[in-house]
C-alpha cells in the first residue's frame, strides 16, 4: 500500500509535531511505504499495449456510453463551451477521420458514420519527442502517458500530434460550470488538474497496471462483448494479435511513420 | 555607461512613460490572464499556437536580422558598418527579450517553467530554442557592452571579444533555423513541414531585421546628433532588397510544389488563408492579401534603384516589408499550420482584445529595453565625437 493523502497529511503532521522531516519522517513513521507512493502508476507486464474497436458492432449509444465512463473515471470537466473542450474519448465522423480515404461517392451513412477516437498511444510518437519537459513519455510497455502535474502548459505536443488527441486546459477544470458537472469531481481516486495544462487518453494506466480493462471496453463490454479487443501486440497469442491476423484492419495516417496503435475494423 | 540611460531630454523621458503605461496595461491584462487561464484568448483547442507564438517566430527574426550588420563588417571587412554594428547587436537584444516575453505569456503554467531545467528533453526543439535564444542575447549583451566601452575610451576592445563576435555571426543564422525547426519536423502540420522553411525564415529576417533597423537608423540621425551615416543606410537598402527579394521567391516556391502537385494536404492551409473554406471567406484572408500588396509595394520600391536611393522612398520600401513580414510570419505562418485541423475540419482565429493587449505589454518592454540602449549608444556616440 502507498501513502495516500490523508495519510501522507497525518504523517506530515506528526513528523512536524516530532520535528522530522521530509523522506526521513516518512521511512520512520511508515516504513516501506514512501518508494511505493512515490513512483508513478505501476507498469504492466505489457510490451505494446493496443486496441482493435470493431465499428461493425459499434453503435452510437455504445460511443456515448464509453465517453461516459471514460470522462467521468477521470475527472474530465463539461466546459460548456467548444472553443475549450476536454476530450480523452470522442466522436468524429468517417471522412474527418480519415479524410485520406473519402471520395465523392461514398453513400452518406458511411461519410456520416460516427468513429470512436482517442490517443493512438502510437509506437513512435511525436508529442514525446517535442515535449520540452518528458511531461508525455512512452513507457516500457507502450503506453503513452501524461504527467498533468509536470507540464507547463507549452501545448507543442498539440501542435505535433497529427491526431488531435490533446486537449488543453484552456481555463480551470476545478471552476467549470456546477450546473454542467454536479458531480464533479467524479472520482476521487483520481488526481484533478490546475488550468493550463495538457491531458489525453493514457490508456487508463491507473486500470490496466491492477489487471482491469481501460473505462471505455469496460463500458462496451457491459453492452456487447468484443466491440473492443484490448491487448499486448507484442504477445503473439494475445487476442489482438489474433483479431489482427483473422479481420482487416485499418488506422488513422500510417502514412506518417508514427505506428498508431489503435486498429479499426470497418 | 549606464548614468547615460537616466539623462535625457523631456521627449526621452516622454516616451519612456508611454512605454511604461502600455507595460502596465499589458501587465494587468496579463495578471488577469494568470488568473483565469488562456481562455481568455482566441485559442482553442485547434488552434493552440496563435498571436503570441506567431510574434516569437517573428521577433527571433528580427533578432537574427542584426547579424547583416555584423558580418558584412567582421567577416568582409566592411568598414562603414563599423559605425552601427552596434545598433544591430542591441536591436537583437531587445528582440530576444521580446521573444522570451512572448514564450512566458504563452505558457500555461508559468510557476512549472523551471522544469524545462530540471527534466531538459533534449529531443524537443522548444529545449534548443531557449538555449540558443539565450546564448545569443547573452552574446548580443556582452559584445555590444564591450565594444561600445572601448570605443568611449578611445581604446580597442579586448581579443576575447572578437572571438565571442566571430561566434555571434553563426550562431545569428542557428537562431532562426532552431526556431524554424520548432514548426518544420512535425508530421501532419502540411503547412510547415517543408524542407524550405528555415530558408525562407531566414530570408524574411535577413529583410525584415535590416528593414527595421534602417527606420530606426533614420529616427536616431532625426533625434541625436548621431548620423549612422548615408553609406551605411544605403548599403542596408541593397541588403533588405536582397534579403525580400529572395523571401518572396522562397514563397513562390511553396506555392509551385502545393498547387503543381495538387496534393490536397499541400494545398489546404494556403486556400484557406488566401480564399477561406466551402464559400467562406476566412477571417485571415484580408490581412494575407494585404501581405501580398505591401510585398508588391515594396519590391517595386526597392528594386527601381533611382526609388531606392532616395531615404524617404527606402523608408516607405522598409515600412512595406516589415508590414509584409509581419503579417506572412506574424500571423498567418502559425495560424494558418492549424488550419484545417487534423480532421480537415476548419475552426478559425481570431486574438481577443486582452491576447493583444498583452502583446502590446510585450511590444512596450521590447522598444522600451531598445530606447534605453539606444539611448546610451547615442550618448557614447556623441561624447566620442565632440
Amino acid at each position: 500500500m502507498g501513502v495516500d493523502r490523508r495519510g501522507f497529511l497525518k504523517i506530515a503532521g506528526i513528523s512536524a509535531l516530532l520535528g522530522l522531516g521530509g523522506k526521513t519522517a516518512i521511512d520512520f513513521l511508515a516504513p516501506g511505504d514512501l518508494e511505493a507512493s512515490m513512483d508513478a502508476v505501476p507498469l504492466t507486464e505489457g510490451k505494446r499495449w493496443a486496441m482493435v474497436i470493431d465499428m461493425q458492432k459499434m453503435d452510437e449509444e455504445m460511443m456515448e456510453k464509453c465517453i461516459e465512463a471514460c470522462h467521468s473515471e477521470h475527472n474530465v470537466p463539461d466546459l460548456g463551451n467548444p472553443k475549450d473542450e476536454v476530450k480523452w474519448l470522442f466522436k468524429e465522423e468517417y471522412e474527418h477521420t480519415f479524410p485520406g480515404q473519402k471520395h465523392d461517392y461514398i453513400g452518406d451513412e458511411v461519410k456520416h458514420k460516427n468513429f470512436l477516437l482517442l490517443c493512438n498511444h502510437c509506437s513512435n510518437p511525436p508529442c514525446c519527442r517535442v515535449c520540452p519537459t518528458k511531461a508525455t513519455w512512452q513507457r516500457k510497455d507502450g503506453v503513452v502517458m501524461m504527467d498533468q502535474h509536470r507540464c507547463i502548459g507549452c501545448r507543442f505536443c498539440m501542435a505535433a500530434c497529427p491526431f488531435g488527441a490533446r486537449s488543453f486546459n484552456w481555463g480551470d477544470p476545478r471552476k467549470a460550470p456546477k450546473e454542467l458537472n454536479p458531480e464533479f469531481p467524479t472520482n476521487q481516486d483520481y488526481p484533478t488538474r490546475e488550468k493550463g495544462v495538457v491531458e489525453k487518453c493514457t490508456f487508463c494506466a491507473e486500470r490496466i497496471a491492477k489487471g482491469q480493462l481501460p473505462a471505455c471496453v469496460e463500458a462496451a463490454n457491459e453492452i456487447k462483448e468484443n466491440v473492443f479487443t484490448f491487448g499486448d501486440l507484442a504477445d503473439p497469442d494475445s487476442g489482438v494479435r489474433a483479431i489482427l491476423r483473422k479481420h482487416y484492419t485499418i488506422r488513422r495516417k500510417p502514412e506518417l511513420g508514427t505506428e498508431p496503435n489503435i486498429f479499426y475494423i470497418v | 555607461m549606464l548614468d547615460r540611460a537616466v539623462t535625457g531630454s523631456q521627449k526621452y523621458w516622454g516616451w519612456l512613460i508611454f512605454l511604461l503605461i502600455l507595460m502596465g496595461i499589458g501587465f494587468a491584462c496579463y495578471l488577469y490572464q494568470f488568473k483565469v487561464g488562456l481562455k481568455i484568448t482566441g485559442m482553442s483547442r485547434d488552434v493552440s499556437w496563435g498571436f503570441y507564438i506567431g510574434q516569437l517566430t517573428y521577433f527571433v527574426g528580427i533578432a537574427a536580422g542584426g547579424v547583416m550588420v555584423v558580418l558584412p563588417y567582421y567577416l568582409h571587412d566592411y568598414k562603414a558598418f563599423g559605425r552601427i554594428t552596434i545598433l544591430g547587436e542591441f536591436l537583437a537584444v531587445a528582440s530576444v527579450v521580446m521573444c522570451g516575453l512572448f514564450v512566458i505569456v504563452d505558457l500555461g503554467n508559468l510557476p512549472r517553467m523551471i522544469n524545462i531545467m530540471i527534466y531538459p528533453n533534449p529531443t524537443s526543439i522548444l529545449f534548443w530554442d531557449m538555449i540558443v535564444l539565450n546564448v545569443y542575447m547573452l552574446l548580443n549583451i556582452v559584445i555590444g557592452w564591450n565594444v561600445l566601452s572601448a570605443e568611449r575610451k578611445g581604446i580597442r576592445y579586448q581579443k576575447w571579444v572578437k572571438v565571442l563576435i566571430y561566434i555571434s555571426i553563426p550562431w545569428a543564422f542557428s537562431i532562426h533555423t532552431v526556431t524554424a525547426f520548432l514548426y518544420a519536423g512535425i508530421p501532419g502540420r502540411h503547412f510547415w513541414l517543408t524542407a524550405i522553411l528555415a530558408a525562407r525564415f531566414l530570408s524574411s529576417a535577413f529583410a525584415s531585421g535590416p528593414a527595421l533597423l534602417i527606420l530606426l537608423c533614420l529616427i536616431v540621425r532625426k533625434v541625436s546628433k548621431f548620423d549612422p551615416g548615408k553609406e551605411q543606410i544605403r548599403t542596408l537598402g541593397g541588403i533588405v532588397t536582397y534579403a525580400f527579394i529572395l523571401n518572396m521567391f522562397f514563397l513562390l516556391l511553396e506555392v509551385f510544389t502545393a498547387f503543381y502537385s495538387q496534393i490536397p494536404g499541400h494545398m489546404h492551409s494556403f486556400i484557406y488563408l488566401f480564399w477561406g473554406h466551402e464559400g467562406h471567406v476566412s477571417v485571415l484572408a484580408p490581412w494575407m492579401w494585404a501581405s501580398i500588396a505591401f510585398a508588391v509595394v515594396a519590391l517595386v520600391l526597392l528594386i527601381v534603384p533611382a526609388a531606392r536611393r532616395r531615404e524617404d522612398i527606402l523608408a516607405v520600401g522598409c515600412v512595406a516589408v516589415i508590414a509584409s513580414t509581419w503579417i506572412d510570419k506574424g500571423f498567418g505562418l502559425v495560424i494558418g499550420g492549424f488550419i484545417p485541423n487534423p480532421f480537415e475540419r476548419v475552426f478559425e482565429y481570431w486574438p481577443t482584445v486582452p491576447e493583444v493587449l498583452i502583446s502590446v505589454g510585450v511590444w512596450a518592454t521590447g522598444f522600451f529595453i531598445l530606447s534605453v540602449l539606444y539611448k546610451i549608444v547615442v550618448s557614447v556616440k556623441e561624447e566620442v565625437a565632440a
